[in-house]
């Protein structure tokens, strides 16, 4: 093939799988952004304030495709990444090993930890599973205060190395990951996918488990699945957070911050994978910048609640959702996605915008 | 030593108890997972504060008018937000998280979040087999118990009672037999705001009134909720009550480890849920089960 042949090739798959949908132009244009900001900006906060957006993007990301996917509520997600983190900073603060260690046997760790977990989790389902996962974190509360002499205890874990030296280097590290994490799971959880059957057993699972299990799906491997794989990144988010902050304290098992995943995500819409980075985007900037324009802890978490209530009031399938409906519409005769000013499909050629009656009809 | 755990265990889980009906009527007649429901006798225990300490108003009237505020406040926050978005489930769960933080940083903003205690409605203390009791403790023991015993009354021989049981029982059925769905659901919200009022009134003067004693209930309440079934009045009574046992006698017996008391609940909790996954009074189909 030629050179210009190829390029032309490109640019056609480009127009057809991008250009043409809007929600993944803004992808697009988001990602371009978070790759220029340091290009923009020298301001050291901004760019840590990104970074931590980032690393709880990975986080509330990971709790959506456990909760929001699987169906399996979990209100106690802070514990694997406290594993993660407190993990990773033991090794680095009592052992001095390089962070691209630490973070992988932390995340391994939680991942394990995890699997521990989804014991319980296999037999429960519904409320009651959500309210025995809120006990694992204040379980391990407890155990990091019994061991205070390894853990640190109430203080918290202090002498963990930072990522890299300099905070733009740390800040691109954790932007590739965060994109990689986000990725896979967006990959993994794709009902379309024609490689990967995962997403379609998954969204199964969290339909009818009964009916999964009736249909021959071995639902018990699917959630260890589910688990491992959330619970990894998670744990990627916890060490990547202690090695940010360079100390990781019992704070992370608190349940407010277990919490926080949740108010995120459902904020961006449950179940979308791209809500969650949405949610966390949106929320985590406004809240660091209502304390650069003045405003104490106490009115800065005031107006957040106030700000979740009206917004869930108004759009309680979250914004994302809320804002695709607004820019695109799937076409009634081939489900492509369209945007929302064409009349036609793009593929097919159908009408797009029909009234009730006449789309029963097609 | 055995005397100080049994009168503690029965206090903590008189209190437990209370609250876990509240919030087990709730879930089931409303359908609400109310994570707020803690906050709402935080609240109350603050209005008592306010009406005792800085208003210096007789004890029987601020009690009366906390219980009747804390409904209101319980029944308007039902109407306003969470009434019409009841079918998102996830969205019902942040805004009760998100009613929770509202009213625990406004009570930081006005009060700051420092220790308060309040005077007790009945004070002194007398001698059960040579053990000094307080008379609040005896109190709260014995009005936890008559409170759940008017409940049961109120649930099984009214008429009102059976059309509250017959609305968690089935929606569509019971509108169909005339019952209105809507208003049982705002009564049973009230119901629920006078309970978490009540726990307050026989709680606060044994404890400290600070803006986060909210979550350390809500996690018993859950608990003791889960351990006994979901949407099961008589199970969330005496799970309250084997939590608050278990919680005193790892406060008595050790000592030194007494900031363990809620991981060794918890434990408890789930060892009990890995034999029995539909809580001790729950109610399984043996082909649903995983």
């Amino acid at each position: 093939m030629s050179t210009r042949a190829y390029v032309y090739s490109v640019y056609q798959w480009l127009n057809v799988k991008i250009f043409a949908i809007p929600g993944r132009v803004i992808a697009l244009l988001f990602f371009a952004f978070l790759f220029i900001v340091p290009f923009i900006t020298a301001n050291k906060y901004l760019i840590y304030t990104l970074s931590m957006t980032c690393i709880f993007a990975i986080f509330a990301t990971s709790w959506d495709f456990l909760s929001g996917y699987c169906g399996q509520i979990n209100l106690g997600h802070g514990v694997f990444f406290a594993v993660g983190g407190y993990i990773a900073s033991m090794l680095s603060a009592h052992f001095h090993l390089s962070p691209w260690l630490t973070i992988s046997i932390g995340s391994l760790i939680a991942a394990i930890a995890g699997l521990i977990v989804t014991l319980p989790a296999l037999r429960l389902r519904g409320f009651y599973l959500s309210l025995v996962t809120l006990s694992f974190p204040i379980i391990s509360h407890g155990i990091v205060l019994a061991f205070a002499d390894y853990t640190g205890g109430e203080v918290g874990l202090y002498g963990v190395s930072p990522l890299t030296t300099s905070g733009t280097t740390s800040y691109y590290i954790i932007v590739l990951i965060m994109l990689f994490s986000v990725f896979f799971m967006y990959k993994f959880t794709d009902l379309e996918s024609k490689f990967i059957r995962v997403g379609i057993i998954i969204y199964a699972i969290r339909e009818d488990e009964i009916t999964a299990r009736a249909s021959g799906i071995n639902t018990t491997r699917y959630k260890f699945l589910v688990f491992f794989i959330s619970s990894f990144f998670a744990g990627i988010a916890g060490a990547l957070y202690a090695h940010t902050i360079t100390v990781v304290g019992p704070s992370t098992l608190e349940v407010m911050f277990s919490f926080q995943p949740i108010l995120w995500t459902i904020f961006g819409s449950i179940g979308t994978i791209y809500g969650p980075v949405a949610g966390v985007f949106l929320l985590y900037p406004f809240m660091e910048f209502l304390q650069i324009w003045g405003a104490t802890e106490h009115i800065r978490y005031i107006i957040f609640a106030l700000m979740l209530i009206c917004f869930m009031l108004f759009m309680p399938e979250g914004v994302t959702i809320w804002v695709r409906d607004k820019i695109e519409v799937t076409c009634q005769r081939c489900k492509k996605i369209n945007i929302m000013t064409r009349s036609y499909c793009r593929i097919c050629n159908g009408p797009l915008h029909l009234r009730k009656e006449e789309s029963e009809d097609l | 030593m055995i005397e100080m755990i049994i009168i503690n265990g029965a206090v903590m889980g008189g209190v437990i108890s209370i609250l876990a009906t509240g919030f087990s009527l709730v879930f089931g007649v409303a359908k609400i997972l109310n994570l707020a429901y803690t906050a709402f006798y935080m609240v109350a225990s603050f209005l008592l504060y306010i009406m005792i300490i800085m208003y210096k108003l007789p004890l029987s009237l601020s009690f009366v008018t906390s219980i009747i505020i804390t409904a209101i406040l319980a029944m308007a926050s039902y109407k306003i937000c969470l009434d019409r978005i009841k079918e998102h489930e996830s969205a019902v769960l942040i805004i009760t998280v998100a009613l929770t933080i509202l009213f625990q940083e406004i009570l930081i903003l006005f009060f700051s979040a420092i220790n308060r205690t309040i005077p007790p409605l009945v004070g002194g203390s007398s001698e059960i087999l040579g053990v000094a009791i307080l008379n609040q403790q005896i109190f709260c023991v014995v009005v936890s118990i008559g409170i759940i015993a008017i409940i049961w009354l109120f649930l099984s021989k009214t008429k009102m009672g059976n059309a509250i049981m017959a609305v968690a029982e089935d929606r569509e059925v019971a509108n169909l037999m005339g019952i209105n769905v809507s208003r049982m659901c705002m009564i049973t919200v009230g119901i629920s705001g006078v309970l978490a009022g009540l726990a307050a009134v026989v709680v606060a003067p044994l404890q400290m009134i600070q803006p986060y004693m909210w979550m350390y209930p809500l996690v018993s309440v859950l608990c003791a909720v889960i351990l006994g079934g979901l949407g099961n009045i008589k199970g969330g009574i005496v799970g309250a009550y084997i939590l608050g046992f278990t919680e005193a006698c790892v406060v008595f017996l050790f000592p030194k480890f007494s900031f363990l008391r809620g991981a060794v609940s918890l434990s408890i909790m789930l060892i009990i849920l890995l034999i029995r996954p539909e809580g001790l009074f729950g109610i399984i189909f043996e082909e649903e089960r995983l």
